[in-house]
């Protein structure tokens, strides 16, 4: 890939000169692009509101502009918009293998749509973590090819990349030496966002996390494990990505903990419309959480089925989990449909 | 005469040469410290380079440091004065606990909070300054405590030489067989040690991370 613009985020900028609508806009902002200037993104734009450039970057065979609110978006040579596939998250023929030559997933063809809440369900070892690492690029791989937001992955800005997808993980992963306030509020410290309204944001995801104005100062040795495992996520919906990669979050806490976090995921599902791509072990999560659920055994994937379909499932694996989780499945797989 | 009264009559030269020992300590250290701590990033963040930056600052300490100076007195420029000389040799000495802790430090930053940054998109330096040096700033620290009171007690053989500092009143009384001598190089130099080792000491626990 390469990069030719990187651009400093300016806000206070954004009242100047305002562009005209169309898409040759896109060609003279990549000749001269400024960020911060409010342009028209052209006909697909989703509320034909005035956006402000965040950055620019070309690929081959494309130019991808990064607007403030929003997924990247393509345009072709002619500079003609690229429509946004359908899948936000796709996987093609994708193949892992450890540098010792290690294979750790084969043949992997998978598509995530916009808006819904992708379980992968697997023992440890299955490749699922693996999977999730493919998508913001903690791991390449060694075949095949990731997209994500219409964009092959081996073509994007990794760092843009990673800012775009919010990432929760098992052991939470908080700087110890930061208080809650500047944990949540990093990406968009280093995105460029004025002080003020880094504030207004960290409070306000507090709030949607359910924790308290008083959290904010506290350093994360002086919360419990729930309230940890929240600062994550609120820390990984900071700069308002469109995707969310969840690895086991709540795998490492007591059961009530778990069970109020899993309630208030369905209820913040509802209500930010992410993307998800959600790793259990746990069935039962699975069948809670999932629109879809993905099993994967042995580096490979063996079903993709909606959790009313995976309780009946007959396939021997899936029948397996089912049988292992027990009595009650199908009152937790149907939950949506009642 | 006793001890006391000796230093009350030379305090005037004690004093020069305690300056002396401070100037040739403290510019070693502040070198080593510069050198140190980025070979100590470059081998904890490239294994390759591990084995051959520690390995080399190993071996330099094996070497005996009376050695040390008479290897490095051929050296052009170097060789041409001696405090030049005495500041090389105790950069060295003083380069393996800086690299070595700087090394453990960022390796034992909790690899999740590692992954969590960059799986937020902070590029390397953002990590390296944000995150990493930070949470390994004690454990460096005691690594620069380690070489500042290794350096005082070395900085007196760079008199042997003629580098000056407090190594002058030992070797001077160790020729003349005179104890209040060896006590006058002998004393300040332990009170220094002592004041850089609890000075260092309280600034590493101000600034561990919880």
């Amino acid at each position: 890939m390469m990069r030719t613009h990187s651009l400093p985020v300016k806000f206070e900028n954004s009242s100047q000169k305002m562009l005209a609508a169309g898409s040759r806009i896109a060609y003279s902002l990549l000749s001269l692009p400024r960020a911060g200037k409010q342009v028209w993104t052209g006909p697909d734009d989703l509320a034909a509101q005035p956006c402000r450039l965040r950055y620019a970057w070309q690929a081959p065979g494309r130019s991808i502009l990064e607007f403030e609110d929003g997924s990247p978006r393509s345009f072709d040579s002619n500079m003609q918009p690229i429509p946004a596939s359908a899948p936000v998250i796709e996987f093609r023929e994708v193949a892992y293998v450890l540098p010792n030559g290690q294979p750790l997933l084969r043949d992997l063809n998978l598509q995530v749509q916009r808006g819904e809440t992708l379980v992968v369900l697997g023992r440890s070892g299955s490749g699922k973590t693996t999977t999730l690492k493919l998508v913001n690029r903690l791991l390449n791989p060694s075949g095949g090819e990731v997209w994500v937001n219409g964009v092959p992955n081996a073509e994007t800005d990794v760092i843009r990349l990673r800012r775009s997808i919010g990432y929760v993980i098992q052991d939470v992963g908080l700087f110890p030496h930061f208080t809650v306030e500047r944990n949540i509020g990093l990406v968009p410290r280093i995105e460029g966002w004025p002080t003020d309204r880094i504030h207004l944001r960290v409070h306000e995801l507090l709030q949607i996390v359910g924790l308290g104005k008083e959290i904010a100062s506290r350093y994360p040795y002086q919360l419990s494990g729930g309230q940890r495992q929240r600062v994550g996520v609120a820390r990984a919906l900071a700069a308002d990505p469109s995707v969310l990669l969840m690895d086991e979050p709540f795998g490492a806490l007591d059961a009530l903990t778990r069970d109020q976090l899993q309630r208030e995921f369905l209820l913040l599902q509802e209500r930010l419309n992410k993307t998800v791509v959600f790793v259990t072990h746990d069935l039962r999560e699975a069948l809670r959480l999932g629109s879809r659920i993905a099993l994967m055994e042995a580096g490979q994937l063996v079903s993709v089925l909606p959790p009313q379909d995976f309780v009946r499932s007959t396939d021997p694996l899936a029948a397996a989990y089912v049988q292992a989780f027990g009595e009650g499945l199908n009152s937790v797989a149907t939950r949506g449909s009642e | 005469m006793n001890v006391f009264h000796f230093f009350l009559q030379h305090h005037e030269e004690i004093l020069e040469l305690t300056l002396e020992h401070l100037w040739l300590v403290g510019i070693s250290t502040l070198l080593a410290v510069v050198i140190g701590i980025p070979l100590g990033i470059l081998s904890a963040h490239w294994p390759v380079w591990n084995k051959p930056v520690l390995g080399t600052a190993n071996i330099i300490q094996t070497i005996p440091s009376l050695a040390l100076f008479g290897f490095l007195l051929p050296v052009p420029w170097i060789g041409a004065r001696a405090d030049r000389l005495a500041i090389l040799a105790l950069t060295l000495y003083a380069l393996l606990p800086v690299i070595r802790n700087t090394y453990t430090g960022i390796r034992g930053v909790d690899p999740s909070v590692v992954e969590a940054g960059r799986g937020m998109g902070l590029t390397g330096r953002q990590l390296l300054f944000q995150v990493e040096l930070p949470l390994a700033v004690s454990v460096i620290l005691s690594g620069v405590r380690v070489a500042v009171v290794v350096s005082v007690g070395l900085a007196t053989i760079a008199a042997a030489i003629g580098a000056g500092g407090l190594g002058e009143f030992i070797f001077r009384g160790l020729a003349m067989v005179n104890n209040q001598l060896i006590l006058a190089g002998a004393i300040p130099a332990a009170v220094l040690a002592l004041t850089a080792d609890f000075a260092l000491g309280w600034l590493e626990r101000r600034l561990q991370p919880r």
